[in-house]
């Protein structure tokens, strides 16, 4: 009870200091990195559930989320469509696009399944390249409608936007941790025949923790196109997307919620930093070598680094 | 219930064009204790696999307690009764061995309605008579062979089965361990679980087994009581390949 309390307060103030931030910091480009920090906060949080909790490597964020950018695009095109509900459609999409896309791969296991994202990424971007109405290969550009009060730009009002779907996310991976369905989905991590034989819907769950897991992707990315005011197949479907959100999570740690927040936070935090200094190159190859350095070192990403740091102190003290 | 609890009914399986079992027909009645003998290879645990639902049928079919379910999954299988350990066991490493236990209370004891303190108490009443209990909170990773034997046998009977499959719960014990893990077979017979033993240590199938069944190359060579089945030639030619 305790706990829950805590972490709902912790999500409150969180909300009350984005829009606080969002309401006096002058600056825009705070905001302009800040929400791509979000963005990667949830893009990992969301990939966590079923990459992390069920233990399938899924190669395939970077096709959720270009289908939310271009679930946006397309409403924004069609029907004028104001945010929200780019974002909301974008997330039923996005379930939808898990459901199928789960019933389709995930009954192969390990390596097959994770080579089997891969090829729905490019599926995807294929398709919207040969579609004229939202752009083609070319891309679009898009306006931005006028900001809605009490924010003065528009950034500012996504940066919030981004720090509530954050909540949401987390909120949502941390319900799946802690239900049954989180069991389930470790017995699944641990050995499937087993969660099977010991009356676990191995597919039931696999396919909730899909279709959960690309609604939030497929939302992470709606709010792109009018952050960037353009949208186009090479970006919107970008690999990067994919090996973030795996780098973020297993940086962090995949068994507990807070593991891809902190991963996301550092790397993505990091890789903002780096393209303003250095270049733009160069966070790839950061994300790289911190990946390698973190398998190597703490394959159990930050968590399991804290927890180790934990256990000593407490031997050294008693 | 029915006279019969588990009936085989010209059950088939075929890996590409090796035939691992070939039309096997057995009926196991409501608290037999059944033994399951056969060479290596002979298609012991390819039957359990396709009965436990680990493996679909090729053909034929396969009724518990009066229901169809050789189309079922295996989860439903577990929900309906039949419960299994694994030759080389597959504990959930990552969970204590409580944990391992409440997996199967939690997902095969639909609706159960039990409190997270009440669940507790079931599973340790379940390792107090396997004797696990003071391994509760030990990570499964953690346990020797011997434990990990017995809690696979403990998870299989979180789920409350009618029907409980050992799949060589013995295999690499030491003879004391045998002896250990048979009475827990026979202790968990005696509430009236029906079990399907595996073996391929003569001596624990033949104290435990009321009936035995031997198959050789995917085929039922014989069957009847321990000691007509051990005297059968065919089995002795089976077992010493002669």
């Amino acid at each position: 009870m305790m706990r829950g309390a805590g972490f709902w307060i912790g999500a409150a103030v969180f909300i009350a200091l984005a829009f606080a931030m969002a309401l006096t910091i002058r600056n825009e480009y705070a905001f302009f990195a800040g929400f791509v920090v979000l963005q990667f906060i949830v893009l990992a949080t969301a990939w966590n559930i079923l990459g992390g909790y069920a233990g399938y490597v899924n190669f395939g964020t970077s096709a959720f989320f270009g289908v939310g950018v271009y679930t946006a695009v397309f409403l924004l095109k069609a029907v004028a469509a104001p945010l929200w509900i780019q974002i909301g459609v974008a997330a039923l999409v996005g379930a939808a696009l898990g459901l199928g896309v789960g019933l389709l791969t995930l009954r192969l296991r390990g390596i097959f399944f994770s080579i089997a994202t891969v090829a729905i990424t490019i599926i995807a971007e294929t398709l919207i390249t040969n579609w004229k109405f939202v752009g083609g290969a070319t891309g679009v550009q898009l306006l931005r409608p006028p900001v809605t009060p009490p924010f003065d730009s528009y950034i500012k009002m996504l940066f919030v936007i981004a720090a509530i779907m954050v909540v949401i996310a987390v909120a949502l991976a941390r319900y799946v941790q802690n239900s049954g369905i989180g069991r389930g989905l470790r017995a699944i991590r641990d050995d499937e025949i087993a969660a099977e034989c010991s009356g676990v819907p191995t597919l039931n769950l696999k396919l909730v923790a899909c279709a959960l897991s690309g609604a939030l992707m497929c939302a992470a990315g709606a709010p792109s196109a009018m952050y960037l005011q353009f949208a186009d197949p090479v970006s919107a479907f970008n690999l990067n997307y994919s090996v973030s959100a795996l780098a973020m999570s297993l940086i962090g740690g995949t068994s507990h919620w807070i593991g891809p927040v902190l991963g996301a936070i550092l790397l993505a935090t990091t890789q903002q930093l780096l393209t303003v200094t250095i270049s733009s190159e160069i966070n790839v190859l950061v994300l790289g070598v911190m990946l390698v350095l973190f398998v190597v070192v703490a394959p159990e990403g930050i968590i399991g680094l804290a927890r180790k740091v934990w256990r000593l102190v407490r031997r050294g003290s008693s | 219930m029915s006279e019969v609890l588990l009936r085989v009914d010209g059950v088939s399986k075929r890996f590409g064009g090796f035939t691992a079992l070939e039309g096997i027909s057995v009926d196991i009645r409501p608290g037999e204790r059944f033994g399951l003998i056969g060479p290596n290879g002979s298609g012991k645990t390819t039957l359990i696999n396709c009965i436990s639902g680990v493996l679909p049928s090729d053909g034929g079919s396969i009724r518990f307690d009066g229901y169809d379910i050789t189309r079922l999954p295996a989860y439903k299988r577990t929900r309906r009764g039949i419960a299994r350990s694994f030759q080389v066991p597959r504990p959930f490493r990552s969970m204590t061995v409580l944990e391992n236990l409440l997996v199967a209370i939690d997902f095969a004891v639909v609706g159960h309605g039990l409190s997270t303190r009440q669940a507790d108490d079931e599973v340790f009443a379940i390792l107090e008579k396997i004797g696990l209990a003071d391994k509760a909170h030990i990570s499964s990773g953690q346990l020797s062979q011997v434990e990990l034997r017995k809690m696979e046998l403990a998870r299989a009977m979180a789920a409350r089965p009618k029907l409980l499959i050992s799949d060589e719960a013995m295999a690499g014990l030491a003879g004391s361990e045998v002896d250990e893990v048979l009475d827990v077979l026979l202790k968990l017979n005696a509430e009236g679980i029906t079990v399907i033993m595996i073996e391929h240590i003569m001596q624990a199938v033949m104290r435990f087994s009321e009936r035995v069944m031997c198959l050789d190359a995917g085929r039922i060579i014989c069957e009847g009581t321990p000691q007509a089945v051990m005297n059968d030639k065919r089995v002795q030619e089976a077992y010493l390949g002669a």
